[in-house]
């Protein structure tokens, strides 16, 4: 909470103009991608990082609804974040979330019905996905809208970066496919790998599983990076 | 100059370098160490580590040897070469060297591999993170052999040790801090990775999955069947009846089950050298009584509950749960690998509760859980060892309430007192 308030106390105070993509613009979009990721550092968004990952194309496609949501979402909150009274603000928050995610499940739902039909309840459980919640209540209510713009976007992308990553080994170890295709060849033909006894893991392709991936994940980023551990 | 000088120099010459705790391991195993401690308060105890460890060991040789001979027996008997056995625990049909070969061909990579990749792990994690390769590993490179159907391929159990090793131990911390034990994580991934090798009919004897494989292939044989009492069961046949037949319908007798002439993993299916093993276990004072004994009552009560339930009549007999349902409460004991779990499983010292209370509490968990899931699981009708690591989690939470009702009582007394 502590970096709620800073941030809100940072707005305050009136900057000079500064460019679009200026120095502390750009850490706002990198950011998350590694040292300040919501899934790994902020552990948020871990439910749906459990349950769309054992394939590579739900994933992908969970991504680009979040980084959507996420975006236009924030500048939505950014420019009412003045009007907002704060006693309702969480309504008004999840409203403007609701709305979207409408839009995105209609826009699959026409575009992309198998798709959708895949992803089934998970697009619409985006509204309770905690990175946006919190990246309205933590930036969005205390920044202007083209800082929260790039803020939502960076953010989004560190969530569906970690989500593809995840869903790359977790389909190719649990389904030996990538995309659908079977790259280590085809397990009841007996092809390519299978061909000297390999097997899948049927293991990867649990919710467990995914959760272990994930705290490799987080093992590796900290082992390289010391400053990420936290004092305990 | 002996090898142990060797090694000691080596140590010295390394000293504070990468490699220094792989030699001081390799000579520490092999050897007493060159020196002593100089400061501070000396204990003169025989049973460290390494002791307590090997004790388990020399409790587990017994399942081993077994083990290797069942394997050979499982295999002979399926292919029709021969008889079964006849004359009790000592059988001569059984002790055979033909049989003791195939155990040894087919048991000993599955040590190997087990200790060898296992090991490898613990050395590299030591190197890794600068501090001494710890004993912790010795027991569950044992255990792991011990707790799998005899043809898993190799490389699975090597996939499986690794994962088991880092994920159930090294993350924590290493020996002393896992949650889980090691070995049963071992199992249950293999479990959970590669069903169709840990359960079904045709894993448990080896030779079977070939077998089945030709066959498919279109060669002109006849399918060995070697499914598992509790499969069998589960499926409801009257697998464990009062005679042993190998004819068309396999059944064993309830002595089978005892002596352990059974299909199962590896160690697990001889009751009466657990049971000694157990014994040697509370004897030395290795393994905890408490564990033991709530864990059996545990099992006992929850089939006599089943039975209960059968017997007044609540449950059709066409339901799939009934045949081991039906099952007399204390024959459960001796088929499965539950006699085992509760031995060698339940009372890991460091996964287990460590207040006596607390003990009663989680052995008696421990049992009861593993026939629930036994009786509703037909898919696998084998709990115990997911009884066990469930039990792990909670270890420490019932730790906790053991000791805060115990500062509770302690308050209480002291205001009585005082009042």
């Amino acid at each position: 909470m502590a970096e709620v308030i800073e941030e809100k106390v940072e707005a305050k105070v009136k900057e000079p103009k500064e460019p679009l993509f200026s120095k502390k613009n750009r850490k706002l979009l990198t950011d998350p991608l590694a040292d300040n990721n919501p899934i790994t550092i902020q552990v948020l968004g871990i439910c749906s990082a459990l349950a769309i990952t054992a394939q590579l194309k739900p994933s992908i496609v969970m991504a680009i609804s979040v980084v959507f949501v996420l975006g236009v979402g924030n500048v939505v909150i950014s420019l009412m974040r003045n009007i907002i009274p704060s006693k309702i603000r969480i309504i008004v928050q999840l409203v403007v979330v609701a709305a979207l995610v409408i839009i995105v499940d209609q826009v699959l739902k026409a575009f992309a019905y198998t798709l959708s039909k895949e992803l089934s309840v998970f697009i619409g459980l985006i509204i309770t996905n905690c990175i946006i919640m919190g990246r309205f209540e933590a930036f969005a209510l205390g920044n202007g809208p083209w800082k929260s713009f790039l803020d939502g976007i960076g953010n989004a992308a560190g969530y569906g970066v970690l989500l593809i990553i995840v869903a790359f080994f977790r389909e190719l170890l649990g389904s030996g496919t990538l995309f659908g295709a079977k790259v280590l060849g085809d397990p009841i033909e007996k092809t390519g790998l299978y061909a000297i006894g390999y097997e899948n893991n049927g293991f990867m392709v649990l919710a467990p599983m995914a959760l272990i991936t994930v705290g490799i994940i987080i093992w590796i980023q900290r082992s390289k990076n010391k400053a990420l551990i936290e004092d305990h | 100059m002996g090898l142990k000088d060797k090694l000691h120099k080596l140590k010295l010459k390394y000293k504070g370098k990468k490699m220094a705790p792989a030699f001081n391991a390799i000579h520490t195993f092999l050897y007493l160490p060159n020196e002593t401690t100089h400061s501070g308060s000396h204990v003169r105890a025989a049973d460290d580590l390494k002791r307590t460890m090997n004790t388990v060991i020399m409790s587990l040789l017994p399942c081993l040897i077994f083990g290797m001979f069942n394997a050979g027996y499982q295999h002979h008997l399926a292919l029709g070469e021969i008889q079964a056995v006849s004359g009790g625990f000592l059988s001569a049909e059984f002790w055979t060297l033909d049989n003791l070969i195939v155990g040894l061909w087919e048991v000993l990579p599955l040590v190997v591999v087990s200790y060898g990749v296992g090991l490898a792990v613990e050395f590299v994690f030591a190197v890794i993170k600068g501090h001494e390769v710890e004993e912790g590993y010795l027991v569950t490179g044992m255990l792991v052999p011990l707790i799998v159907p005899v043809d898993t391929p190799l490389w699975m159990l090597a996939v499986a040790v690794v994962f088991g090793v880092v994920i159930g131990k090294e993350v924590f911390g290493g020996t002393g801090m896992n949650i889980l034990n090691p070995a049963l994580t071992i199992r249950a991934f293999l479990f959970f990775a590669y069903p169709t090798w840990m359960s079904g009919d045709k894993v448990w004897v080896h030779g079977a999955v070939e077998r089945a494989n030709e066959i498919a292939g279109g060669a002109q044989l006849d399918a060995i069947s070697g499914e598992t009492i509790l499969g069998g069961l589960a499926q409801g046949k009257e697998i464990l009846a009062q005679t042993a037949s190998h004819g068309k319908e396999v059944t064993y007798s309830i002595a089978d089950a005892f002596y352990g002439f059974i299909p199962g993993s590896v160690g697990e299916t001889s009751a009466i050298l657990i049971l000694l093993g157990g014994l040697f276990l509370i004897f030395t004072k290795i393994g905890s009584w408490r564990i033991m004994v709530s864990a059996v009552l545990g099992a006992l009560i929850m089939g006599l509950i089943f039975n209960g339930i059968t017997n007044a009549g609540w449950i059709a007999e066409s339901s799939k749960f009934y045949a081991l349902m039906d099952l007399e409460f204390w024959k459960h004991l001796i088929v499965g690998g539950i006699a085992f779990g509760i031995v060698f499983m339940a009372t890991d010292p460091v996964t287990a509760s460590q207040t006596n209370k607390g003990k009663w509490i989680y052995g008696f968990l421990i049992g009861f859980i593993s026939i629930l899931i036994r009786v509703f699981n037909p898919a696998y009708p084998e709990g115990v060892f997911l009884a066990i690591l469930l039990m792990n989690v909670f270890a420490p939470t019932i730790d906790h309430y053991v000791v805060q009702g115990n500062v509770k009582k302690r308050m209480k007394r002291l205001k009585l007192k005082t009042a």
